[in-house]
């Protein structure tokens, strides 16, 4: 057996790391833009960030399908996914709860993905948008529930006309899809109830 | 695997996991609380779990507290604005017991605080988590017991059955008669029960810095409230929404700010207003505010003398018989007429809860 097939460890105490790693989703999701990093220091599968990973194996299992772009899934991701969570990897975006993409992929829109319906907006997927880095890059005013007034944010590594899809994605509210930007052990929360104040 | 999940070498102390939720459970609430949070008022159905308390009794809080608390926490929990009452002590001790969970009576001290029915005087604080325990989480089944119908109604903001159900409320008596569980408008966009809290506790939840989180375990609901979010009192222009006051202050502390209950002192007719949260009228008396019938409910052995040296936020002080049994605690006497008269006048008020 060569390395590259070899599953690499999830937690190493699942109850405690998955609890400190909710907890800093849950503060992400509530008060959106803020930037928390995800206690847990596993070693990510290729392909994954640490935050992302982390995210994965606190809130994934077999009930919640995964949605990877294809070179992950074929790869050392999926197999550790699968494994650790017990998670099925779906090929069609709209049939997964948690989706990871790459922040520079110009596929899939996030449209594409399971935007949940208007008996049941709970159903959505909550995307995972791995960036290049959560500071640094074009300014976005956001405001919303969880904001006290308007906040800054400026991640990089974003596809051209993100900002115009994540907008667009919030005009659908209470429908939509919820985002956590990720970048090493970091994530920064965008619900769907976040407003976009402004974007060049 | 690891240390938490090998048997204690006590055989009669059962092997629960942390917090008594197993960790499949605790996922499936933490994905709901995550999409309540999303998309604030919005009622997420949930596995609820079989507990060992009846339903009714706190079922959905401690779910939702299970789901989230950690060692780093200190637990604050309360029922009708006390810290000792049956409730409050029973869930206390569940957390201590299953989870080591450090607790706490004093508000500014919790970083949760689970609650049955009020919203703690203090004002609550940036990365507060407040747990409402929730007997009836669909603000419109009194007016439409079906399901699939209230569901409709919230998806396309069908909310007019509500304000003319307020209106009729003015049209018959003059004034909206309801006092706890009054609707609330979140975010302008879905309508809420905001648990049985008293009206009063209503404008706390507007805009508050905490964030906080409802579960209903009969009814398997979780919504929840991010911090800073609008929550707006459903009224009309004529007819604004008012909340209760009192003519008189706290006879033992004398608030004239806080939530009063009405307590029967005899037969013969005779009643005291007091604090119905205790921690803030003990914090209170411990500054040194004095109420017109302190002197009298010290001398017949209702309130210590000693709670004017209350610590807030000392663990050792505390009305819990099982974890003071000397029964030298501040505040009340445990089984004191004081505490079974505001116990009854409390749970004729509001009834059961989940």
């Amino acid at each position: 057996m060569t390395t590259e097939t070899l599953i690499g460890p999830g937690f190493s105490d699942p109850v405690f790391q998955s609890q400190g790693a909710f907890r800093a989703l849950l503060a992400a999701l509530a008060e959106p833009g803020t930037r928390h990093v995800l206690p847990g220091a596993i070693i990510p599968p290729e392909g994954l960030q640490a935050a992302t990973a982390t995210a994965l194996l606190t809130l994934a299992d077999y009930e919640t399908p995964i949605w990877l772009p294809p070179t992950l899934r074929d790869g050392a991701a999926g197999a550790w996914l699968r494994f650790h969570c017990g998670a099925a990897l779906v090929s069609d975006p709209a049939q997964a709860a948690f989706a990871v993409i790459d922040g520079t992929a110009p596929e899939p829109a996030l449209a594409a993905f399971d935007a949940g319906s208007d008996q049941f907006p709970d159903r959505s997927t909550t995307l995972i948008v791995q960036c290049a880095a959560l500071k640094g890059g074009e300014a976005v005013t956001l405001t919303g529930p969880g904001i006290a007034t308007t906040r800054v944010i400026a991640p990089s590594g974003l596809r051209p006309g993100f900002w115009a899809e994540v907008a667009a994605n919030n005009e659908a509210y209470p429908l939509g899809i919820d985002l956590l930007l990720s970048h090493a052990d970091a994530v920064l929360g965008l619900p769907r109830s976040t407003r976009i104040v402004e974007f060049a | 695997m690891n240390a938490h999940q090998t048997l204690p070498a006590d055989e009669a102390v059962p092997a629960y996991n942390y917090a008594y939720l197993d960790e499949q459970t605790k996922r499936m609430i933490r994905r709901a609380l995550l999409k309540a949070v999303a998309v604030p008022g919005y009622q997420v159905p949930f596995g609820s779990r079989e507990m060992p308390l009846a339903r009714g009794w706190g079922t959905g809080g401690i779910q939702v507290t299970a789901a989230i608390i950690g060692p780093a926490d200190t637990l604050k929990v309360i029922d009708q604005g006390a810290d000792d009452t049956t409730n409050a002590v029973s869930i206390r001790r569940f957390f201590e017991k299953t989870a080591q969970a450090r607790t706490t009576e004093a508000t500014e001290a919790a970083t949760i605080i689970q609650t049955r029915h009020r919203i703690p005087e203090a004002p609550l604080t940036a990365g507060q988590i407040m747990v409402y325990q929730v007997p009836q989480p669909e603000p419109l089944r009194k007016l439409e017991p079906r399901e699939a119908e209230t569901r409709k109604m919230h998806a396309w903001a069908e909310y007019g059955l509500m304000q003319v159900k307020l209106y009729e409320n003015i049209a018959r008596f003059g004034e909206v008669t309801t006092t706890y569980d009054y609707p609330v408008m979140i975010n302008g966009r879905y309508i809420m029960a905001p648990s049985p809290i008293p009206k009063f506790d209503n404008p706390k939840m507007h805009m508050s810095p905490a964030l906080q989180l409802f579960g209903a375990g009969r009814e398997k609901r979780i919504y929840a409230l991010p911090p800073h979010t609008s929550v707006r009192s459903l009224d009309f222009e004529d007819h604004p929404f008012r909340i209760q006051s009192w003519k008189e202050p706290c006879a033992l502390c004398a608030a004239t700010d806080s939530y009063l209950d009405e307590v029967v002192i005899d037969d013969q007719g005779s009643r005291m207003f007091v604090c119905s949260d205790s921690h803030h009228c003990e914090t209170r008396r411990a500054e040194g505010h004095r109420g017109t019938m302190l002197g009298d409910a010290t001398a017949n052995g209702l309130v210590d003398p000693s709670s004017s040296t209350v610590i807030p936020g000392d663990r050792r002080e505390t009305r819990d018989p099982f974890r003071n049994p000397a029964g030298q605690g501040s505040g009340m006497d445990p089984g004191s007429p004081l505490r079974s008269a505001r116990d009854d006048d409390a749970k004729v008020e509001t009834g059961a809860d989940s």
